[in-house]
């Protein structure tokens, strides 16, 4: 009796052993391992999922197609609660396993984390979310690539808009001192004196939370600006755009994603319309996104989340990248992704030197009646 | 010269601000030698019960004039009961302890206030209803005034001249002071010294609730935060002035808006409180007791 209990557990647990090691025997050359990290419980789960949406619907339609250059192509998640500390756990795991490329993370902090220990294995990593100037600006991570703009490229397109669509040319720039604003300010500026078609007419930080903003209202009123650009977020912003409108100040307001945030409009009420905000860019006409959008409807019976086209246009990148360079070498993938044009739902995207998707950018976008549509 | 007059102006407007909240610390200072720091967190509470009245009230269509007067008075009466409970509370069984006790159970009380708030209204912000309209005979100089700055402005000069009044002439003011010269003493003439401390915070508190409906509806917005910033410069300013001094108080709170407002205009708003403080080591460097105070004397 005590043997044949013996002899069954041994073989019960010989039959676990097989169990478990079964997707390791699937994992053999033949597949190339696709890693998704990034927010998939937790708080911000709604930033992360739809990017696992996005690399089952891409992948699932390559794999009926007969996979990529003869190869299936296997999913694998992994969990980083968009935690610093536990993306370095998801960096590791998904090392181990070998994986061949990532899509994620989904937060710049947690991505940050991980890069190390991507660079170090050589995989290359791909966010549709982290907006972080560090990751390419810094050039430390030669294997991470993005198709969302940085929050840099946010300045550009302010004084850009504000210099050739609005054709005012004296701007006020305005910050509030911040990690977020004072960049963007800083930024603004240099591109004003570097395109030398307008002129920075004052340029000044204001104190976050305090009581209210009279005294600088009226310095923008004195430099005799015709735009102000203001780096921050919409608390400030709606109490500037609040007193200006009460000293019937006729200027127009260009700020940044940090104000593109209904809150904004519900505190600052009828002072909030006509003010333009930077955004991501605006991609509901692109064909390719409306089918992506399409096809997440049919899969999950539901409109798809945040980062959902960035993350299926990374998707669709890095698989071209292996069908035309035939490997999934790093260096192999970095010069394709830098010289083949994609055609995905963010538009026909290639990477530059730093890593940035070149033709993602910001759109702008105007306060009217009470919402924000997209400025023409 | 018209910038000169609106950074007056806006300097005045913030000043007044200040005046209103840093009143209630002087005078609780006054009587009781207590820096109550839930003292920003009572103003908050204002702001937000005057909030709560008037959107309820402009939903059921109160003409305006109805709303400002009762969300005025909402907001006296609900923050003038937070001041009273929270001296009950935080404050009275700590009379007779070492100075940091209370010190520390008032630190205590605000972030207890500000989370109290948080967690029962919102930590977002909130659009305040503008209870001051924009006034038309103020329309030409709109550009350099606003109506609510002018609304600020004869709102506090009126406030005081009630506070000078009350702490001049009635006998509540007289017992005020007494207490606040010697408090064995104004107990053995008879005065009911417990009852004279809960008028000192009823009243203060209704200062700084009056200052919150203000500002709120001049900026039009707030959030549970608004009080702990405003409530430190206020201090700033009781201290400038000469702690435990009324004139001293809005004194203190006036140079130190115009000198925010100043600053910023001609210098740079970068530093606005830079220069708000230097000046404050400045005078107290020069004056220890602030630009009013009376020289300390000990207390034994």
């Amino acid at each position: 009796m005590k043997y044949t209990l013996r002899g069954k557990l041994v073989a019960s647990a010989a039959c676990v052993f097989v169990a478990l090691s079964a997707p390791a025997l699937s994992l053999a050359e033949d597949t190339i391992r696709f890693g998704v990290a990034g927010a998939h419980s937790g708080d911000l789960a709604s930033y992360g999922l739809p990017s696992v949406n996005a690399a089952k619907l891409v992948i699932d339609k390559v794999n009926a197609n007969g996979g990529i250059n003869g190869k299936k192509v296997e999913l694998l998640v992994e969990d980083d609660v968009c935690k610093p500390e536990v993306a370095t756990n998801t960096a590791t795991k998904l090392v181990s396993d070998k994986v061949d490329v990532v899509l994620g993370h989904i937060c710049s902090g947690a991505t940050i984390a991980a890069m190390p220990i991507y660079k170090d294995a050589g995989v290359l990593v791909m966010s549709p979310s982290a907006t972080s100037d560090e990751l390419t600006y810094s050039g430390n991570y030669p294997n991470f690539f993005r198709t969302i703009a940085p929050n840099a490229a946010q300045s550009p397109a302010m004084v850009d808009f504000a210099i050739d669509k609005l054709g005012l040319t004296k701007i006020a720039i305005i910050h509030d001192k911040g990690d977020y604003g004072k960049p963007l300010a800083e930024g603004a500026k240099a591109h004003v004196e570097k395109g030398g078609k307008g002129e920075v007419v004052l340029f000044e930080g204001i104190t976050p939370g305090a009581m209210d903003y009279g005294a600088i209202v009226n310095k923008i009123k004195q430099s005799g600006a015709e735009v102000v650009v203001y780096g921050g977020y919409h608390p400030e912003a709606s109490k500037i755009v609040t007193q200006m409108k009460k000293r019937r100040m006729d200027l127009k307001f260009v700020s940044d994603d940090g104000v593109k945030d209904d809150t904004f409009i519900k505190v600052a009420g009828e002072a909030a319309e006509g003010v333009y905000a930077a955004g991501p860019q605006d991609n509901s006409k692109n064909p390719m996104a409306l089918a992506a959008k399409e096809e997440h409807k049919k899969a999950f019976g539901s409109d798809p989340g945040a980062f959902f086209e960035g993350a299926y246009a990374a998707t669709v990148a890095m698989l071209n990248a292996i069908e035309k360079a035939g490997s999934t070498d790093l260096a192999a993938l970095t010069k394709v992704l830098r010289t083949e044009k994609v055609a995905t739902p963010v538009g026909g995207i290639s990477f530059d030197e730093k890593g940035d998707a070149i033709g993602v950018g910001f759109s702008m976008y105007v306060v009217e009646k009470g919402n924000y549509v997209v400025a023409q | 010269m018209d910038y000169f007059i609106e950074l007056l102006f806006s300097g005045l407007t913030r000043g007044s601000i200040y005046a209103l909240i840093a009143l209630g610390y002087t005078m609780v200072y006054g009587i009781i030698g207590l820096i109550n720091f839930a003292h920003g967190e009572i103003y908050m509470i204002g702001a937000f019960t005057a909030f709560i009245v008037a959107t309820v009230l402009s939903i059921y269509g109160f003409p305006l004039l109805a709303i400002v007067i009762i969300a005025g008075l909402a907001a006296v009466v609900w923050a003038s009961s937070y001041g009273y409970t929270v001296e009950k509370i935080a404050y009275k069984p700590l009379r007779h302890a070492p100075r940091l006790s209370p010190l520390i159970s008032a630190i205590g009380m605000s972030i207890f206030l500000q989370n109290y708030v948080l967690l029962s209204q919102t930590s977002d912000f909130l659009p305040f209803p503008a209870l001051i309209p924009d006034f038309a005979f103020m329309e030409p100089v709109a550009h350099i005034v606003g109506s609510t700055d002018l609304a600020i402005l004869v709102t506090t000069v009126v406030v005081m001249l009630i506070l000078t009044l009350l702490i001049k002439f009635s006998k509540l003011g007289k017992a005020m002071r007494a207490t606040s010269q010697d408090r064995t003493m104004a107990t053995l003439v008879g005065i009911n010294v417990n009852r004279v401390i809960s008028a000192t915070f009823i009243v203060g508190s209704s200062l700084a609730a009056i200052g919150g409906l203000l500002i709120a509806s001049h900026i039009g917005q707030i959030n549970f935060y608004i009080g702990f910033l405003a409530g430190i410069k206020a201090f700033t300013a009781a201290v400038l002035g000469g702690i435990g001094s009324i004139p001293g108080a809005v004194l203190g709170s006036l140079i130190l808006g115009l000198t925010e407002s100043f600053a910023t205009g001609y210098v740079t708003s970068d530093y606005e409180d830079v220069f708000a403080f230097t000046l404050l080591v400045l005078i107290l460097i020069f004056k220890p007791s602030g630009l009013l105070g009376k020289a300390a004397n000990q207390k034994v």
